[in-house]
């Protein structure tokens, strides 16, 4: 506030002072002898030599004036204008800014969530379908278990059948081959007990 | 110019009344009609360069706001702060002496920057307003200043003298700089225009060698372009200066 009246007590002075330069030719008549042939400029007892600054100083002042009051301030208008729209343009700027860097941020959240719940999914899918693996592997394990276990139960019968039939073939044929090779028809029990003998002999 | 075989180039400086009797019974010769002139100018290029008042300026429009800025920058950089006060002040300077120079080099014009008295004039109100503004802002302080600050007090009978004659010498300094240019130029422009004319009424050989003083010429209107753009910097910045030595504390 004080520096604004100091300005305008400036400003004030100012004028004052170009108004005073009217007072000037005065100054310029305190030197009449600087007369001198061939310069006109020095030729200070010609009256248009100090019309002139009489005339310049009343210009000097109008333009002054008019510069001050009107047209300066109408430049400063302009660039004020201009000053205030690249500010308020910059401060939009600077908003619409912060809200991309928050939209950005969020996009980058929201994909990070994303990606958090699709690995919580792959695990979850990945651990059910595990555990469904191991499951149908345990069933499959229990299955076959069992039809291993049919499996050597009917081959422990058909070997207990073989086995049981295995004394009667090898009678037969020790007969038979007694018959062809020796034309003598062996007694039955004899090659029983034979046949017996030898195939207890070998764990049959 | 060449009156037989004489050069009278001060008589451009010459001033006769213009308007006739009316300007015959105001004083009014061709030097105020050029100032008239040069206001015109100046606030022309302003309103007509700042009617669009364009947010994104044209060429003109830039041009004044680039003329504004330059001695705006000026002011301030050189006065400091209290430089805004003065801004208008040292555009209204700096413009109407670059006018009155510019303009003055344009044929059958005249350069009213070439006398002596408005230089002087100028020069006085620049000198008057900085001592008006340290009587304001320093008070008596001011007449602190012809002594410089821790010099022997033995010597005070000599050096206020000089800082005194120096400090008076400034008005002197920087009108006469402005005229002697001003003069110089338009001297030498009548000059080589005068050689120009002499040679050329010696025959064929003559009419050959004129063309030399025409080539220097427009040397010297570029010279003259640069001189006088640099006088008003000149006399705008040290007008700058002296205000910034009046508000400095």
């Amino acid at each position: 506030m004080a520096r604004a009246v100091m300005y305008d007590n400036i400003r004030r002075a100012g004028t004052f002072l170009a108004s005073s330069a009217l007072a000037l030719p005065l100054m310029a008549m305190v030197a009449p002898g600087a007369r001198a042939e061939g310069m006109p400029q020095l030729d200070f007892g010609n009256p248009y030599v100090i019309g002139q600054v009489v005339w310049g100083a009343g210009i000097f002042l109008v333009l002054y004036l008019l510069l001050s009051r009107s047209a300066l301030p109408k430049v400063e208008k302009v660039l004020s204008l201009r000053r205030q729209t690249i500010e308020t343009d910059l401060g939009i700027a600077h908003k619409a800014k912060t809200r991309a860097d928050e939209a950005v941020a969020d996009l980058h959240e929201a994909r990070r969530k994303a990606l958090a719940d699709a690995q919580a999914n792959v695990d979850k899918v990945v651990e059910e379908a595990r555990l469904a693996a191991a499951r149908q592997t345990e069933e499959m394990n229990a299955r076959l278990a069992t039809e291993i276990q049919d499996a050597e139960t009917r081959i422990a019968q058909a070997r207990g059948q073989a086995l049981a039939s295995v004394r009667e073939i090898s009678t037969t044929t020790a007969e038979t081959l007694i018959h062809q090779l020796s034309g003598i028809a062996a007694p039955a029990d004899f090659v029983t007990a034979k046949v017996g003998s030898a195939a207890a002999a070998r764990g049959l | 110019m060449a009156a037989g075989s004489s050069i009278d180039a001060l008589g451009q400086f010459e001033l006769h009344p213009v308007l006739g009797a009316l300007g015959e019974s105001l004083r009014f010769s061709q030097s105020p009609m050029m100032m008239i002139v040069a206001a015109i100018v100046v606030l022309a290029f302003l309103y007509v360069g700042m009617r669009p008042a364009a947010v994104v300026p044209g060429r003109l429009q830039s041009a004044a706001e680039m003329c504004y800025d330059f001695i705006h920058n000026m002011a301030v950089d050189t006065i400091g702060p209290e430089g805004r006060a003065f801004f208008p002040f040292v555009f209204t300077l700096f413009f109407f002496i670059l006018a009155g120079n510019y303009l003055g080099l344009l044929p059958f014009s005249f350069a009213f920057t070439s006398h002596i008295a408005v230089t002087l004039a100028l020069a006085l109100m620049v000198f008057c307003l900085s001592i008006i503004v340290s009587l304001k802002v320093q008070g008596a302080k001011f007449f602190a200043h012809f002594m410089p600050a821790g010099a022997p007090k033995a010597l005070a009978p000599l050096l206020i003298p000089i800082e005194i004659l120096s400090f008076l010498s400034r008005p002197v300094s920087l009108s006469i700089r402005l005229f002697a240019n001003m003069v110089a130029g338009h001297v030498m422009f009548d000059m080589f225009a005068a050689f120009t004319i002499m040679l050329a009424g010696l025959g064929f050989f003559g009419d050959i060698i004129a063309v030399g003083p025409v080539v220097i010429n427009i040397a010297l209107m570029a010279l003259e372009l640069l001189v006088g753009a640099l006088q008003a910097y000149v006399f705008a910045i040290l007008t700058c200066i002296y205000l910034r030595e009046a508000v400095a504390h």
